[in-house]
């Protein structure tokens, strides 16, 4: 079948992130640059180089992360409202920063490669740990209520730890705080790197995964008829839900809202298999994230708002207009 | 061709701590519909889950002559087709992406579907009169229209055995008389079908009737006989007689006693 609307809202998205990507480039401390002015000025053209555009692509890649991280959460749990923060990952992933910044002693937003390396390592192993705890607490994934609960009591339980480590060292305190406020004001072409390795290893095994998460919206009986290895399978999810999120989380800090508001922003406008709407919630994170970042340098200039708590304030506007959105509608959450 | 499509030999399977199969030994006919009756609890959807592979249990159950824990989930799901109850979260999904999972089975991971996939899932929604919805998503169509398609992924798969458990939820009843012809014409070519049904008239209308109750067969035999329609007033207590009108076997609630439903009423 032909999905003319599932094809012009993904180029549309890559339109807008080309040109989010030049407006990203021209906006700075200053305001608004014209790029081809910057051309002629070597300072102006290294600041557009090395700082501009490293974390303009940057803030694409962490929001593609999370929008993708978004998709498959909410059909591996089948549930609107899951958002891959909810379920243990965010909070697992602060633990594994907090503790990498206290064995490591670097900053969060260290530019070196082998720093950035350990921090991403130190995420992605608190994020699979949150999810697990979480699996583990809720026994499985069928029932979403526990999951979500099991979530909450995972995310309290590993911020209590976090916070104990900043108690125990809190000349990290102010480096973790920027890391939980979020921010892409230190990302450079090495996390951008990073950020677009994990990106296309969970693309490519998120859209081979796409058919089991279609056979679990069918119900879990269903997707077993259908010969699928769930268990497996499911693990392989669990994984990329975790390496998409530690990516994302310790590049970038905590950005709220973004993974959870992606996929319903794409389902608002097309209904499709998951396959698509990974993709699709994949390049909306990112055009939604882009566009937070360019507000979040502009709106303060020469001031920076932290975009974690610009997209922490739009995502919640507009989770409370969903919320509005279903009550009036008759609907269930 | 094996005579037998399914078979249970001393199946006991437990929901939780309970035990809701006691030992159930069965034998289903090959290319007949038979389907499986009972009051509620007795266990028929537990025993459809177990002849479908999708519930542990002890005990053997073989498909189409071969054990079914030694079949790989690919081979079982090319084979057996299965439509369960309510469990459909997919609003999402169109209608033809829904029918287009009943072929999973036999498409090669990562491969797009073949013409022979398209054919099997245009037939299909065609056989069930959802093909002009084929691009609306599944929230948008109401229950009944939500069953026919998922019957349609269910014959998408073109097994050889299908299992159904309540598949007229829903259904209207001139849908429930197409889905009567879809089932006749599916056991004409030979396709082995298990039905869990609820309304025991349309139940009768099968090869062959499984009467169950206390997680027990009670009664397994053909759908005409007398025999099998005691034992189908006997699990309901009686409380249902079984009528024949136009060639037809109809089932009629008998009303208890006026002084004993005055008591009921007074009793709520």
């Amino acid at each position: 079948m032909n999905h003319p609307r599932v094809n012009f809202l993904g180029l549309g998205l890559l339109i807008l992130a080309v040109v989010l990507t030049l407006l990203g480039a021209s906006v700075g401390s200053t305001g608004f640059d014209n790029l081809l002015r910057a051309a002629d000025d070597p300072v102006a053209l290294q600041i557009v180089w090395d700082i501009r555009l490293p974390r303009t692509l940057g803030a694409w890649l962490a929001g593609a992360l999370l929008g993708l991280a978004g998709a498959v959460a909410q059909g591996l749990f089948r549930n609107p409202l899951a958002d891959p923060f909810l379920l243990g990952s965010a909070s697992g992933a602060s633990l594994g920063v907090a503790l990498s910044l206290v064995l490591f002693g670097v900053s969060p937003f260290a530019t070196q490669w082998l720093t950035r390396l350990g921090l991403t390592g130190g995420a992605f192993a608190g994020a699979v740990l949150g999810v697990l705890l979480t699996l583990l607490l809720a026994k499985g994934v069928q029932h979403t209520l526990r999951l979500l609960l099991a979530g909450v009591i995972v995310g309290v339980v590993l911020g209590a730890a976090k916070e104990l480590i900043m108690l125990a060292r809190p000349d990290f305190l102010q480096s973790m705080q920027a890391f939980m406020l979020g921010s892409t004001g230190y990302v450079g072409w090495n996390a951008c790197l990073i950020m677009l390795l994990a990106w296309l290893v969970c693309m490519a095994a998120a859209w081979a995964l796409s058919p089991v998460l279609d056979g679990l919206a069918l119900g879990e009986a269903t997707a077993a008829s259908l010969g699928l290895p769930l268990a497996r399978l499911r693990a392989a999810l669990v994984a990329v839900l975790a390496l998409a999120t530690g990516t994302a989380v310790a590049q970038t800090g905590l950005i709220a809202f973004v993974g959870l508001a992606a996929p319903h922003l794409v389902r608002s406008v097309v209904k499709t298999s998951h396959g698509r709407l990974i993709v699709l919630s994949s390049l909306m994170g990112g055009a939604l994230l882009m566009a937070a970042d360019i507000l979040a340098r502009w709106v303060l200039a020469p001031l920076e708002l932290p975009v974690g708590i610009l997209t922490a304030v739009l995502g919640g506007s507009y989770l409370l207009w969903l919320m509005h959105r279903r009550v009036t509608a008759g609907g269930m959450l | 061709m094996n005579s037998i499509a399914v078979h249970a030999d001393s199946v006991r399977a437990s929901l939780g701590n309970v035990e809701i199969l006691h030992g159930i030994s069965l034998s289903i006919q090959a290319g007949r519909w038979t389907s499986i009756v009972g009051p509620n609890g007795a266990g028929k959807s537990t025993l459809l889950k177990v002849l479908a592979g999708l519930l542990p249990h002890t005990g053997t159950v073989t498909l189409l002559g071969q054990p079914m824990a030694s079949l790989p989930g690919r081979l079982r799901a090319q084979r057996m087709a299965w439509l369960g109850q309510n469990e459909s979260s997919a609003d999402d999904l169109t209608v033809f992406d829904v029918a287009m999972l009943g072929r999973l089975p036999h498409q090669p991971w990562l491969a797009a579907p073949s013409t022979a996939d398209h054919v099997a899932v245009e037939q299909a929604l065609k056989a069930t009169q959802a093909w002009d919805w084929r691009a609306r998503s599944l929230g948008q169509l109401s229950g009944g229209e939500r069953q026919r398609v998922l019957l349609a992924r269910a014959l998408a798969v073109q097994a050889q055995v299908l299992l159904m458990d309540e598949p007229l939820a829903n259904l209207d009843p001139p849908h429930q008389a197409d889905w009567l012809d879809i089932v006749r014409a599916l056991v004409d070519k030979g396709t082995t079908v298990v039905s869990v049904l609820h309304e025991v008239t349309m139940a009768l209308q099968a090869d062959a009737v499984v009467v169950m109750a206390g997680g027990q067969v009670q009664h397994h035999g053909p759908s005409h006989h007398p025999d099998t329609h005691s034992a189908v007033e006997q699990v309901f207590d009686e409380r249902i007689s079984i009528h024949s009108v136009d060639d037809q076997w109809v089932v009629l609630p008998r009303l208890r006693m006026h002084g004993s439903a005055v008591a009921t009423v007074s009793f709520l």
